[in-house]
């Protein structure tokens, strides 16, 4: 069979590095992100919960492209010039940081009192309880809606198209327009590897949900 | 059953009574734990309406009631899980909820209840072992991060414990593969490795199955005996209380009604509302 789009496969190559890169990079910030605010909103000083709540409230109700746009096309009025990756690592990893904040709270709630009351009764300290009782196994809690939103994110990096840099969707939709009878067979290739991809997060997760929870 | 005397004191409390001619053979000595005048209430709902209590070192109290009468709350104030309305509770002489800062009382900090809560110990109704630990852990746990032992050392007196409650072939296994007995012997363990003075047993049993009921009252025996560490035994199992107990003391809806050696308590209570309350159990 002779597929002619094929000779332009460097490019979707080129694509897929970028988006592994804004995948990897926005997910860094995404859960640095959720880890910072989940913990804030469980502190005991209502000015750091109050803090850590905003972000969540305000960036979780932002539409992505929006924000995607507003960093990338509006902050420069103001004097901000981001790069097109910066723009987009930090527009996802605001966007879904917050929802993450939301899975590191309800793990760590969910963590029942009596662990708390155990940890005080063998008379370890705040830290110690938190850092050897509560964190491991809400992080177990964790991880399966984790794998979730790693998921969700690296399909909304596809997003960035709109801020034209140069990702796997941006270079099929060049391809696309070179050879537009393969339409089919070039969105069809987009679709599995997006799918090849979300496939190495899920299998990561797994294997670590594993490796995490033999207690069970 | 340990043979009772006359005045329905344990053979031991018996000797002691008679060499320092005081009523329960504990009395001569200074209390450990002293509650005065404590109240408590959650919201509108006033659960201690004003306790004293005195507990000796060494002593095994059970304590036994209606649930509701404040039991509970009585052994979470001594744990520190739970902060008295009112009056005092002090532990060797020194406030437990309070410090002393410039020559007031102050309420305490987390510094002063961390030194306070090493003379303390707690086995709870839902045991809270924690779950992502084997055995061997939950029970090195705090000797290593509190006492910082060396890992040998935590893990030598690990293993005696779990040998003294029966599990010392369960050191690698974890919480989940056990039963609810031998879960409860393991947080036995755990609170006895840390050594307290007084060690608060907050209805042990009562969320076992019954026949798990018997291993569990046997360790807890085997620790009255050994010896030195006072006991508060919060139970609704009242021929253990009778087995076990130096004292009993009966309370209802928040206060103290009543209060004896086993004997005194099960075979002549005085008040009406003891007199029901056994009843039920008769």
């Amino acid at each position: 069979m002779n597929l002619p789009w094929l000779e332009s496969l460097p490019l979707l190559v080129d694509g897929l590095l970028i988006t592994v890169q804004v995948a990897v990079l926005s997910s860094v910030v995404a859960l640095a992100l959720a880890a910072a605010a989940g913990l804030a909103r469980t502190s005991r000083y209502a000015a750091i919960r109050g803090l850590a709540g905003t972000y969540v409230e305000i960036f979780r109700a932002c539409s992505l492209l929006v924000l995607l746009f507003w960093v990338y096309f509006a902050l420069p009025f103001l004097g901000i010039e981001l790069s097109k990756v910066t723009a987009a690592v930090l527009a996802i990893g605001l966007n879904i940081g917050a929802y993450g904040a939301e899975i590191v709270r309800s793990s760590l709630k969910a963590i029942p009192e009596g662990q708390h009351e155990a940890g005080i009764a063998l008379n370890l300290s705040p830290n110690e309880r938190m850092l050897r009782i509560i964190l491991p196994q809400a992080v177990a809690r964790m991880l399966p809606p984790f794998g979730n939103l790693l998921i969700e994110l690296l399909k909304s990096t596809s997003l960035v198209y709109f801020i034209t840099l140069s990702d796997l969707t941006y270079e099929a939709m060049v391809i696309r327009n070179n050879y537009y009878t393969w339409t089919p067979h070039i969105f069809g290739s987009l679709l599995i590897i997006y799918f090849l991809l979300s496939s190495c997060i899920f299998i990561t997760f797994r294997l670590l949900e594993r490796k995490l929870t033999a207690w069970r | 059953m340990i043979a009772e005397a006359e005045n329905g004191l344990k053979p031991e409390r018996e000797e002691a009574a008679e060499q320092t001619g005081l009523p329960n053979g504990y009395t001569h000595l200074v209390p450990i734990v002293r509650y005065r005048s404590i109240q408590k209430s959650f919201g509108e709902l006033q659960v201690i309406k004003g306790i004293d209590l005195d507990i000796y070192p060494g002593e095994k109290i059970a304590l036994i009631g209606p649930s509701g009468s404040g039991k509970t709350t009585l052994g979470r104030m001594l744990m520190t899980l739970e902060e008295p309305s009112s009056g005092t509770i002090t532990i060797e002489d020194e406030p437990l909820w309070q410090m002393e800062k410039k020559g007031n009382l102050v309420r305490a900090s987390e510094k002063h209840l961390h030194r306070m809560r090493s003379k303390v110990g707690m086995v709870f109704q839902h045991f809270n072992l924690f779950p992502h630990m084997t055995v061997l852990r939950n029970v090195t746990l705090a000797p290593r991060s509190v006492l910082r032992l060396a890992k040998e050392e935590a893990e030598e007196r690990a293993v005696e414990m779990l040998r003294k409650v029966g599990l010392e072939n369960k050191l690698h296994e974890y919480p989940a593969k056990l039963s609810g007995g031998q879960k409860q012997r393991v947080a036995i363990a755990r609170a006895l490795v840390m050594q307290p003075k007084v060690m608060v047993f907050d209805e042990v049993t009562s969320a076992l199955d019954p026949e798990l009921v018997g291993e569990v009252l046997n360790v807890i025996k085997d620790i009255a005996e050994d010896g030195n560490m006072a006991m508060l035994l919060i139970t609704h199992e009242m021929e253990f209380a009778r087995e076990v107990a130096d004292r009993i003391v009966f309370g209802a809806e928040g206060r103290i009604v009543e209060q004896g050696t086993p004997v005194e308590l099960f075979e002549n209570p005085q008040s009406d509302r003891l007199k029901s309350f056994l009843q039920r159990f008769r």
